[in-house]
């Protein structure tokens, strides 16, 4: 049932007032959508409306300016065709899974160790927590200096007398992409440790107690009964993980600057630079259509589930 | 998240448990020893950077780089420190936060107590808004800022700030207010309440969690925002962040690390002081914004 009903007897009441209610009762139910209506209006416009622009732009011979000459899908064909393209979703492929793998580790141990009764979890939780408070930018610089050869980690080890000590994973080509996954895990890990955590606490006791009645091993009883329960977490990090390394642009800017070379291109970076610096902006709109097809796959069966789910459980 | 944890069935032995202890710890260093190296050598003169050691703390403590980081560092072309960016953002951050902040509640209230048919599609419209990678969306934002008259301004970025935050602000307040009893507004629409006095007068009197939420979200997103500032911004309107990176890849010569470092921290202050003072509402909102409700 809708407010609208509920409020016409109230309006009813009050028809003393001559001309008023029409209006009045109009107006009121006209207000909410109107209120509604800036929001509304402005993501159509700007997110499905932009989308629709940029997935028609990939298939017009754009390049420094957008023109609406229609093409086909010959800037999908250039795009696949583009060793740099490759390299970005080899390094998307290789990225996107150590970083989800890695941080669904740590984030899941930690929040296994701290749900054992832990004193000074109160201090832990926000130290393991704070940098996902900062920007990725931060994150890059700082990180960018520490893995310096020159100044870093490397010659640190090598000051304390192991001169042979090499750590030079940011100037090879082979290796950067490595050192993005390193900082990266470093900032988003104890989200993940949060979001595993949360799940941990809602999980019945009588049910972890049953089963040790029946003499299960505390490996087994996270095997068997703790870690099944923690589906819907695995899940949303999951899903907040795996769009975030799509997303992911300011790390790579900060940290390598997409080099050595082209050798850590993301997507994203990849997007940036041929729409905006090589005047190639249909195959940069294909290879931002294409990043919204990844995260589409992603985020929209999880939301269908979620919005059906939330319908059900309330 | 509860900050008691309920009394856990699992049972350990006391070496199993020091073990977990220094696993922790371990940890606890992990994820602040680089903050922790950063102000360190902030606080140090360069050559004990290049020539010394990055762990070590300074042998002589001098605040110059942090000096230099604010009012006459190299940002691009400009010898202007930090200062002026940090202006922008602030300029930026203040009414982007607020702004979409209002219209969230609004959209919220709308979405939950003002039910139309058709309500819960453009609620999803919105969500999925939320998640969009935004480079589809760069190249006519890019044109329409232009249009208007609004590229390379601070009234630009607030306006794409507000547009891509709606999304998460309207999904915050309809998930708290889908809670609120629909009963009170009810009742007092049957008192001749109408839509903006049951609002002002019985939703927002308990919106506070939610807002605080809500504001300390937008206000980290958008300050550490950096796709959108360096698109859409120019030289005299970049936003923090844009300006830090200009500082660390654009000097020449010998690198003022120092300096690099105190202007990581500078930027990184203001949400690390939110996440200090109200870290509780932090965790709420990345929560929020993974899982609904």
């Amino acid at each position: 049932m809708t407010i609208q009903d509920a409020g016409r007897p109230g309006a009813r009441r009050r028809t003393s007032a001559y001309a008023a209610p029409g209006m009045r009762e109009r107006l009121q139910t006209w207000l909410p959508k109107l209120v509604l209506s800036p929001s509304f209006v402005a993501i159509l416009i700007f997110v499905y409306g932009f989308i629709l622009f940029t997935g028609y732009l990939s298939l017009t011979p754009s390049r420094l300016l957008p023109t609406l000459e229609f093409e086909g899908f010959d800037n999908y064909v250039t795009l696949w065709g583009l060793p740099n393209w490759w390299t970005a979703i080899t390094n998307l492929a290789i990225f996107g899974s150590l970083y989800i793998v890695i941080c669904t580790v740590i984030g899941l141990g930690l929040a296994i160790l701290l749900d054992q009764k832990i004193r000074g979890e109160g201090v832990l939780r926000p130290i393991f927590l704070y940098p996902m408070a900062l920007s990725f930018i931060v994150t890059g610089t700082a990180w960018k200096w520490f893995l310096d050869p020159g100044i870093g980690i490397e010659h640190v080890v090598q000051t304390w007398g192991w001169e042979s000590f090499e750590f030079g994973w940011i100037k090879d080509r082979d290796m950067a992409i490595y050192t993005v996954v390193i900082a990266a895990v470093w900032q988003s890990s104890g989200f993940v440790m949060a979001m595993f955590l949360a799940g941990l606490r809602g999980i019945d006791n009588e049910i972890i107690k049953a089963a040790q009645i029946d003499g299960a091993s505390n490996f087994r009883l996270y095997r068997k009964i703790i870690l099944p329960q923690l589906r819907p977490a695995f899940l949303s990090a999951f899903v907040v993980l795996a769009h975030l390394a799509i997303k992911s642009y300011d790390l790579v800017v900060a940290l390598t600057g997409g080099g050595p070379g082209r050798a850590t291109e993301l997507p994203a970076t990849f997007m940036y630079s041929y729409t905006f610096s090589r005047n190639q902006m249909g195959v940069g709109a294909a290879s931002a259509v294409i990043m919204l097809i990844m995260i589409a796959s992603v985020i929209v069966p999880y939301i269908y589930a979620e919005v059906r789910g939330g319908r059900d459980g309330r | 998240m509860a900050a008691s944890s309920p009394d856990s069935a699992i049972r350990l032995s006391l070496g199993v448990r020091a073990l977990i202890y220094v696993v922790l710890i371990f940890f606890a260093v992990y994820y602040l020893l680089p903050l922790a190296i950063m102000l360190v050598n902030s606080l140090k003169p360069l050559d004990e950077i290049t020539s010394g050691n990055m762990i070590a703390l300074p042998q002589e403590w001098t605040i110059e780089p942090w000096l230099a980081a604010w009012s006459t560092a190299q940002i691009g072309v400009q010898p202007t420190g930090l200062a002026p960016y940090f202006i922008n953002s602030i300029v930026m951050v203040v009414p982007a936060v607020i702004i979409s902040t209002v219209l969230g509640a609004l959209n919220g209230y709308v979405l939950t107590k003002w039910k139309f048919p058709g309500h819960s599609i453009v609620f999803g419209m919105m969500l999925l808004a939320c998640f969009i990678p935004f480079q589809i969306v760069l190249i006519p934002m890019a044109r329409i800022l232009g249009m208007i008259g609004l590229a390379g301004t601070v009234p630009g970025l607030v306006l794409v700030h507000v547009v891509y935050g709606l999304g998460f602000t309207t999904l915050f307040f309809r998930n708290y207010y889908n809670a609120f009893p629909t009963e009170l507004v009810k009742a007092a629409q049957i008192d001749g309440a109408g839509f903006f006095r049951i609002f002002f007068k019985i939703l927002l009197p308990s919106s506070g969690p939610i807002i605080v939420v809500t504001v300390i979200w937008q206000f980290t997103n958008v300050w550490n925002d950096f796709l959108f500032g360096a698109s859409f911004a120019d030289a005299d309107s970049q936003p923090m962040t844009v300006a830090l990176n200009n500082l660390v890849s654009s000097s020449t010569g010998e690198r003022p690390y120092n300096v690099h470092f105190a202007g990581a921290v500078l930027a990184a202050l203001p949400t690390l002081i939110v996440y200090v003072v109200s870290g509780r509402y932090f965790v709420r909102g990345l929560m929020a914004g993974a899982v609904k409700g």
